[in-house]
């Protein structure tokens, strides 16, 4: 069976960040008058060199976001169900090491937790949870899915890498989009920061999204944690398994998110910093390498930043997030997985959304489909 | 005038929702779009609370709503949307749109197909989206389909007609009404096809996504009755030079 792994295997990471960093102006200005791009226009424009060109970059983005998405903006919200994990991951505030106290939701629980979204508006939800597959397994999915579907037209899940098997037996009960981030694609590295877990092997996350994608999911999301290595180089092998998926599993829709390391106690300083200006040359890049790709922004970002972002490529943006299992009212002061940096409410949130002339989208799923 | 099943239609240019900066503005441009019958996103409507800000904006008696399939990747999924959508909204027309391929948003011949012989014999009034392949718009016909939706091209893609050739066919041939329903990118996009004599145009990324939105659905309103109006007035042919004599025949006048 054919899978990304080898598509992976032939490249080498140092190849493609040399060829990144030796592209230049005329590079980048092809990427940009190019009507059909490719990979080496999307390493053009996440260059050094493209950067001189942010806001040509930002308009195309723009224009071409709006006549794909129209003047819209999709909401949602994450719902954390479980801090418990047997992971060692280096920059997780659920890391194993990491002396916490361990909460999985009861049902019960879970929901109060949505009687508060709920409340907020929000008709989307992502579901969150460690790696605990003793306590937090498919039968537990099973229970929550059954629990929850009925209030909500769209549920994601952000847990644990599962078996083809599994998700076939979540998605009729109601599982519309998993999220499975690779971290890096630096297989050095990977291990280096997962040391312990089944997280640890790097191969069987990579062929997740093969997984989903036999599974027949309707929508699947890739991305890496920036500042873990060299972003650019990163965000290259998220276009390529992007490109790879597309053409494979063509009845499947896709959302990339660029999550930058943020602080918890005792956690990782990034190794690769990246600043508010190249995550803006990032998301435009997505979106000028792909016009039909979704673009999702977390609460990790700052409110100044993300009152600007929304009108360069953006379609979907949280809001009000809690990243602790109980955060939004069964304990609230239990430990955050990473600091918000966007604490807003998701009212404040829909009216800035409103006031850049942009409709607010609570609902553009239904469970009947 | 129009007719489509037993409705008929003032203007012929039919209008979407979707991708308006605001409910309000929507509303706005389709007001003055004149348009009679606009689509609507059942994914996008909240069936169980009348008081959907979408479907409020949209309640004017001249507006009938076109519920749409969008979302559903095969006839199972689309048939069961369709019953929904009658149920909620109280209305038998449908647009059927399965596109299993989320990328291109393709129609799906196969499963259109399928789909409309079922939601036929079910009482529809069914509108399908479909790829300008006029084989297939025969097909339907023989389905039971009220009206044909070919694309002028990709949906959303504002490039305007580019399958013109296999439009011509399909309305020379067509004994339903030729919805021309994706790709129209501009005012004179939707003069061409009605032109070549397309009976009605859906437009909605091109007006939504407009600077002024408003203005551009006054645009289409006007682009729309002048291609209506040529096509009635039958259009004089065109020439790539002048025609003075007739060098091979004249000796049969002397």
């Amino acid at each position: 069976m054919s899978e990304f792994l080898e598509i992976f295997k032939q490249y080498h990471w140092d190849d493609v960040k040399a060829s990144i960093y030796n592209k230049n102006h005329i590079d980048v200005e092809e990427a940009l008058h190019n009507p059909k791009r490719g990979l080496e226009d999307f390493k053009a424009l996440v260059s050094p060199a493209a950067s001189a060109y942010l806001e040509p970059m930002a308009q195309l983005s723009h224009q071409l976001t709006q006549k794909r998405f129209g003047k819209t903006l999709q909401m949602y919200i994450p719902l954390y169900l479980s801090n418990e994990c047997n992971n060692i991951c280096t920059y997780c505030g659920f890391s194993l090491d990491n002396k916490i106290k361990r909460k999985t939701l009861s049902p019960l629980e879970i929901m109060q937790e949505v009687s508060v979204i709920k409340n907020m508006g929000y008709d989307h939800v992502l579901l969150v949870t460690g790696e605990a597959n003793q306590t937090v397994h498919v039968d537990y999915f099973k229970k929550v899915l059954d629990l929850i579907r009925p209030h909500f037209s769209h549920i994601s899940m952000e847990v644990q890498p599962l078996d083809q098997e599994d998700y076939e037996a979540l998605i009729p009960l109601g599982l519309n989009t998993v999220l499975v981030y690779q971290e890096t694609y630096h297989q050095e590295d990977y291990k280096k920061h997962h040391p312990k877990g089944k997280k640890s092997n790097f191969e069987y996350r990579l062929a997740t999204p093969d997984r989903l994608g036999r599974a027949g999911i309707h929508k699947m999301g890739l991305g890496v944690l920036i500042g873990l290595e060299d972003w650019r180089t990163d965000c290259f092998f998220t276009a390529l398994h992007l490109q790879y998926l597309e053409k494979t599993y063509w009845q499947t829709k896709y959302s990339l998110s660029f999550p930058r390391l943020r602080p918890f106690s005792g956690g990782l300083e990034p190794k690769v910093a990246m600043n508010d200006r190249e995550l803006a040359q990032l998301i435009c890049a997505y979106r000028i390498f792909d016009e039909e790709v979704e673009l999702s922004l977390s609460t990790r970002e700052s409110a100044s930043f993300r009152n600007h972002i929304i009108k360069m490529g953006i379609t979907s943006i949280s809001a009000g997030s809690k990243t602790n299992p109980g955060g939004y009212t069964v304990e609230p002061e239990s430990l955050e997985q990473f600091e918000i940096s966007d604490d807003r409410s998701p009212q404040e949130i829909a009216q800035m959304i409103k006031n850049s002339g942009y409709e607010v989208v609570w609902k553009d799923w239904d469970q009947v489909l | 005038m129009l007719k489509i099943a037993d409705k008929t239609f003032k203007s012929c240019l039919f209008t979407g929702t979707g991708k308006f900066g605001s409910a309000k503005l929507m509303e706005e441009a389709l007001l003055v779009s004149e348009s009679e019958l606009v689509t609507v996103a059942l994914k996008r409507v909240d069936l169980q609370h009348k008081e959907d800000d979408i479907l409020q904006h949209l309640n004017h008696p001249h507006l009938n709503l076109l519920p749409n399939t969008s979302g559903v990747r095969n006839a199972k999924e689309a048939v069961y949307a369709a019953q929904l959508a009658r149920e909620a909204l109280e209305t038998n027309w449908v647009k059927l749109e399965i596109h299993p391929d989320p990328k291109y948003l393709m129609p799906d011949p196969i499963e259109t197909l399928l789909a409309t012989e079922e939601l036929a014999k079910l009482g529809f009034i069914v509108l399908p989206y479909i790829h300008a392949d006029p084989v297939l718009c025969k097909r339907l016909e023989d389905a039971g389909t009220a009206a044909v939706m070919p694309l002028g091209s990709p949906i959303g893609s504002n490039k305007g007609l580019k399958t013109i050739d296999f439009l011509e066919i399909i309305i020379s041939q067509s004994k339903v009404p030729v919805v021309i329903d994706a790709g129209i990118g501009a005012p004179s996009d939707a003069a061409k096809a009605m032109e070549i004599g397309a009976d009605a145009v859906l437009v909605n990324t091109a007006i939504a996504v407009a600077g002024n939105p408003v203005e551009m659905a006054k645009a289409f309103k006007m682009a729309v009755e002048a291609g209506r109006k040529a096509y009635e007035a039958k259009l004089a042919k065109t020439v790539n030079h002048a025609v003075a004599s007739s060098p091979l025949t004249s000796f049969l006048d002397v």
